[in-house]
């Protein structure tokens, strides 16, 4: 299947360079410190952040800094059949684990020393990207609740079909297998946090994908402010 | 101002607009340019020296704001003031929590900070009034002074080396508090005053404003002693009269009334982002009474843009005094 015609235009009619449109807002969810909508395209995700506060379990309490637990789960009706999905599969511990570190990397946790942060990240409309969008949303949401942090954290995937590659894949570009390269960075002082790939790429290809998806990454950090 | 979440008419929107405008265009904008994100910039004068506080870290020898806020500047200190945080805890500061865990010569509280806090049995006062050593007896009946949910008054009395919070009730002021109702608002809405409990003469009711955005609204109670309490139970317990024991714990329904009118003074004041003290709180009850709006009303978007229209009046009256 073409994913990139002859002139250029990939199947939603975006150039390779191009991401989705992008929508982030603030919202209020009642008890929440701090909550966030982030869209990219028709990928729609909910973040909400409550902390710092108790730990609830105290054996898991860390005695000079905070401790970062992260929830991602998809709703019933996110993808285009509606399915149940089991709390703790496998894709959404590994998601989970993704989000948390990554987070976990920016936020200033020693300041908060015996207190626990919760970020719970919902997909509501899934279409290629979730992660990125998760990790866009986290951020927003930690920024609301005033949770002091080094720098924000954006994401963005890129992949590379048909010889091209291509910024912010789609759910129909993404589930063809290839090659599909997420990056978060801090925009600020320019460092990667987070760099996931699935299948194989050439490492100078690799290298370009990378660095069109840091630049989406940047992209995003120039919205967000 | 967080999200409005009201249903406003256009009519209504533009008044609020304007209201709000002529707001910012009163206070003292010193400092209107000096709002900053995570990770932007602080503009500092290098050369001079300057005190690193709350909000900032050093990135690179440039300072750098942590979270999204207000740049403030007292003498050599920069700062940023966050909007959203938890409660920023001091000592001395009146706070109003509600008890999570009945521990071994503890109570742990909740307030809004990223940790409990905890009332140490010593520092509460004893039922019968008598300053003594805590025994073994009133370890083990630490329940029939506090017990789970319930609602505390108390200051803070130092911080622990762990971060944590230690609280103290030792005055007649401080302790359990019944009747009424507690109302959770954002801590920065609460500033320093000299008095944090107010008596409503007008209303019979008392009104606690804890610094951490816990706001009790409750029936005026005369004596705060359990002492005195515990003696009215026994007796009327004594007696037998059920008809008595049930007038003792009724809150009259005008008092009920007034308590509901003063919560929703003050929600209307904290979702337009107001300063909440006493003062306030009373103009916007009494505005609310002279325009007969009904208690439930009060949340409407009608009477949020009043109170904005009012709080801008005022303001704008208080500056030409001066």
């Amino acid at each position: 299947m073409e994913y990139v015609s002859h002139d250029g235009l990939r199947i939603d009619g975006r150039r390779p360079m191009e991401m989705r449109q992008l929508c982030a807002q603030i919202v209020d969810v009642a008890k929440a410190d701090g909550s966030a909508v982030f869209e990219m395209g028709k990928t729609k995700v909910i973040a909400a952040v409550y902390g710092p506060r108790e730990v609830q379990n105290k054996s898991q309490q860390i005695r000079d800094q905070a401790m970062v637990r992260c929830e991602y789960s998809m709703a019933n009706f996110s993808t285009g059949d509606r399915m149940r999905r089991p709390k703790g599969d496998r894709r959404s511990t590994e998601i989970s684990l993704v989000i948390r570190q990554t987070m976990e990397a920016c936020i200033l946790t020693h300041l908060m020393p015996q207190s626990q942060i919760d970020i719970f990240v919902q997909v509501l409309q899934a279409d290629g990207g979730t992660r990125s969008a998760c990790i866009n949303a986290a951020t927003l949401a930690l920024a609301d609740a005033g949770i002091p942090m080094h720098d924000i954290v954006t994401s963005c995937s890129a992949g590379y079909l048909n010889s091209t590659p291509l910024l912010d894949l789609n759910y129909t570009e993404d589930s063809t297998g290839g090659p599909d390269v997420t990056v978060g960075i801090l925009p600020k002082l320019d460092e990667v946090t987070l760099l996931q790939m699935d299948a194989k790429l050439l490492v100078d290809i690799f290298e370009n994908v990378m660095q069109l998806a840091i630049e989406g990454c940047k992209a995003i950090a120039n919205y967000i402010r | 101002m967080r999200g409005l979440q009201l249903p406003l008419t256009q009519t209504q929107r533009v008044r609020l607009q304007r209201a709000l405008e002529k707001l910012e265009s009163l206070s003292a904008k010193a400092n209107s340019d000096a709002s900053v994100i995570i990770a932007d910039s602080i503009p500092v004068n290098y050369e001079d020296a300057f005190l690193k506080g709350h909000g900032t870290t050093d990135l690179n020898g440039e300072l750098v704001a942590t979270v999204c806020g207000v740049v403030e500047r007292v003498n050599k200190l920069v700062y940023v003031r966050s909007l959203r945080a938890k409660y920023k805890p001091e000592v001395g500061d009146i706070v109003i929590g509600r008890v999570v865990e009945v521990a071994p010569k503890r109570w742990r509280l909740e307030i809004n900070f990223s940790q409990d806090a905890i009332l140490m049995l010593s520092s509460m006062n004893m039922p019968d009034g008598i300053q003594r050593r805590r025994t073994a007896l009133d370890e083990l009946n630490m329940r029939t002074v506090f017990e789970e949910n319930d609602v505390v008054c108390a200051e803070v009395r130092n911080f622990q080396n762990d971060g944590s919070l230690q609280l103290q009730a030792r005055s007649q002021k401080y302790g359990k508090l019944e009747k009424g109702q507690l109302l959770t608002i954002d801590p920065y809405l609460v500033k320093r005053s000299k008095q944090h409990f107010h008596h409503l003469e007008k209303y019979g009711i008392d009104l606690i404003l804890g610094r951490n955005g816990f706001i009790w609204i409750g029936e005026h109670v005369e004596a705060r002693d359990s002492m005195i309490k515990d003696q009215v139970i026994n007796s009327e317990q004594a007696t037998s009269l059920q008809g008595q024991e049930q007038e003792q714990s009724y809150t009259p329904l005008e008092t009920r009334q007034n308590i509901c009118r003063i919560a929703n003074a003050i929600r209307v004041l904290s979702t337009l982002g107001f300063r909440v003290d006493a003062e306030v709180i009373m103009e916007t009850v009494s505005l609310s009474i002279s325009l007969n709006i009904d208690i439930h009303e009060m949340l409407g978007s009608e009477f949020h843009v009043l109170v904005a229209e009012r709080e801008a009046e005022r303001r704008s009256l208080s500056k030409r005094k001066r």
